[in-house]
């Protein structure tokens, strides 16, 4: 290892480890403007121009704010839920490749923080750690709303992770791999997974839907539920520690929105476009913009459905995990198999 | 007894729900053009319309005197009892007028009793509706800040005159 490849890890490092608490505070403007907009209202406006300075002006009034911890409250499990909660959501960035490899000292250098063979067991693993956060915070509270918040959490993340996975699983077969950089140049060489249909195609609009889940967003936050339970698991946090639990949720957000143009829209890749520059720099950075409007887009889609469906009933929500999307997403698989076996898909 | 269930059978379409969310979806997302409708309040004020009853004023005659006679009507009619009125004499032809007229706004409740009952119309709702300050003090309006030259409150005179038939009974 070179001095320049480390310096260069380093940069790399660093930026992209920043990217995620500036996504974060751009996207919670983002989800007051869209709802604003989709409500006839202007949104925030008054704090810089179009209100882009919002979220540091909400990250201060977090700072300020009075530190509770509510009485008969567990209080290690109580401080260590929002912190459980907020760190696997950011550490999933660390698989995913943002653009196409250089070249740094005549050896290819990824875009990944971590370019590691098992990217895809990673991400499964760091989503399944992020109920933790939730469901300790929800039973440190000492309060019936945030046990209850919490429990419902932890049933949704069990029963929609399932399907979940099984459609990543499909576009591990597809592809040959579990490298996340080599998923998205191989759906470069071929076409997108998105449109390997019909199992690619189901795939997507299983996992789609099983993000809205495991990043408890409308129309599947049950955990919060504000009608029902206050405000589910974070009723009883204030300040600082309500203000991770909110930062998880968005980087989670953006993990799933990156992880779904990875695997499924072919990350910076372009039909073919992108990858026929000769420069690497070059095509590194379009392919970095491809990739962030990408992103934006399912992005701004959460946010869209956010304010456009209501909450599904707990009942509803468990029989569309287990008895629809479970079962699809299998027969999806085994459909995948059996292609892949009879050599229609290679 | 016969129980008519009342609920809506749903066809095919509808319980797959996909087609409904998209249909929802292109609801909200059209919606995000549409004009908006809130008002920029410091910078886009409220035009109050002529009927609206905001605080109320003393009528000052274009020569500077007020047309009150301090007869005490509005200071008994005031429900709040917000109104307070001492009297002088004046060499004027009416030969009295009000020395020391104050409205706490404190009090106040807008409801326009001492606008309907004055013989003179010498007391008007105007259209201010920004009563807010910070010390109570400053709530109580005398004299000084209750006369309004008649001019500013003409549209209102001739609304009440209308709305009350005052002349023409």
């Amino acid at each position: 290892m070179t001095t320049a490849f480390l310096i260069a890890t380093i940069i790399k490092v660093l930026v992209l480890f920043h990217m995620v608490p500036i996504m974060v505070s751009l996207l919670t403007l983002a989800e007051r403007k869209v709802s604003a907009w989709i409500q006839f209202r202007y949104g925030p406006n008054r704090v810089g121009p179009w209100g882009l300075f919002q979220p540091i002006a909400d990250g201060l009034k977090f700072f300020f704010k009075e530190e509770l911890v509510p009485e008969g409250a567990n209080p290690f499990l109580f401080r260590i839920a929002p912190a459980l909660a907020a760190g696997p959501a950011m550490m999933t960035v660390a698989v995913i490749p943002f653009t196409f490899p250089i070249l740094i000292d005549g050896q290819p250098f990824s875009m990944a923080i971590a370019d590691i063979n098992i990217g895809v067991l990673f991400f499964i693993a760091m989503s399944g750690l992020g109920v933790y956060g939730i469901l300790l915070g929800g039973w440190g509270s000492n309060n019936k709303w945030s046990l209850l918040g919490g429990l419902r959490a932890s049933a949704q993340m069990i029963s929609y992770e399932l399907s979940m996975m099984m459609s990543v699983i499909t576009v591990v077969m597809l592809t040959g791999t579990m490298n996340l950089g080599e998923i998205f140049s191989f759906q470069g060489e071929h076409t997108w997974i998105l449109f390997f249909f019909p199992v690619g195609t189901i795939a997507f609009v299983i996992f789609l839907i099983a993000a809205f889940a495991e990043t408890n967003r409308l129309p599947f936050d049950l955990a919060e539920c504000e009608t029902e339970l206050v405000g589910g698991f974070h009723t009883e946090y204030s300040s600082m520690k309500f203000a991770l639990f909110f930062m998880g949720e968005y980087s989670a957000m953006f993990t799933m929105s990156c992880l779904l143009a990875t695997f499924f829209l072919g990350g910076p890749t372009f039909f073919g476009l992108i990858e026929s520059i000769d420069s690497l720099w070059l095509r590194a950075l379009i392919g970095f913009l491809v990739f962030a409007a990408k992103v934006g887009l399912f992005l701004f889609f959460y946010i869209w459905v956010r304010w456009t469906l209501p909450r599904f009933r707990w009942d509803q929500l468990m029989h569309l995990g287990w008895k629809i999307l479970l079962p699809i997403s299998i027969l999806n698989l085994m459909a995948t198999g059996i292609l892949i076996a009879t050599g229609v898909l290679s | 007894m016969k129980v008519r269930r009342m609920e809506k059978r749903l066809s095919l379409m509808e319980k797959l729900a996909i087609p409904e969310i998209l249909k929802g979806l292109s609801i909200t997302f059209r919606n995000m053009f549409r004009p908006k409708v809130t008002r920029q309040y410091p910078e886009e004020r409220y035009e109050a319309p002529i009927a609206l009853k905001g605080q109320p004023l003393l009528v000052e005659n274009e020569d500077g005197t007020p047309r009150c006679v301090a007869c005490s009507m509005c200071e008994v009619v005031c429900p709040a009892m917000a109104i307070t009125i001492k009297a002088e004499e004046t060499e004027r032809y009416i030969e009295r007028e009000p020395e020391e007229f104050s409205i706490d706004m404190l009090r106040c409740i807008l409801c326009g009793l001492c606008e309907e009952v004055c013989p003179k119309e010498a007391i008007i709702m105007s259209d201010r509706y920004e009563l807010a300050n910070f010390t109570r003090e400053s709530l109580v309006f005398h004299k000084d800040r209750l006369m309004t030259p008649i001019k500013e409150l003409e549209g209102r005179i001739r609304f009440t005159k209308e709305k009350f038939d005052k002349w023409h009974r």
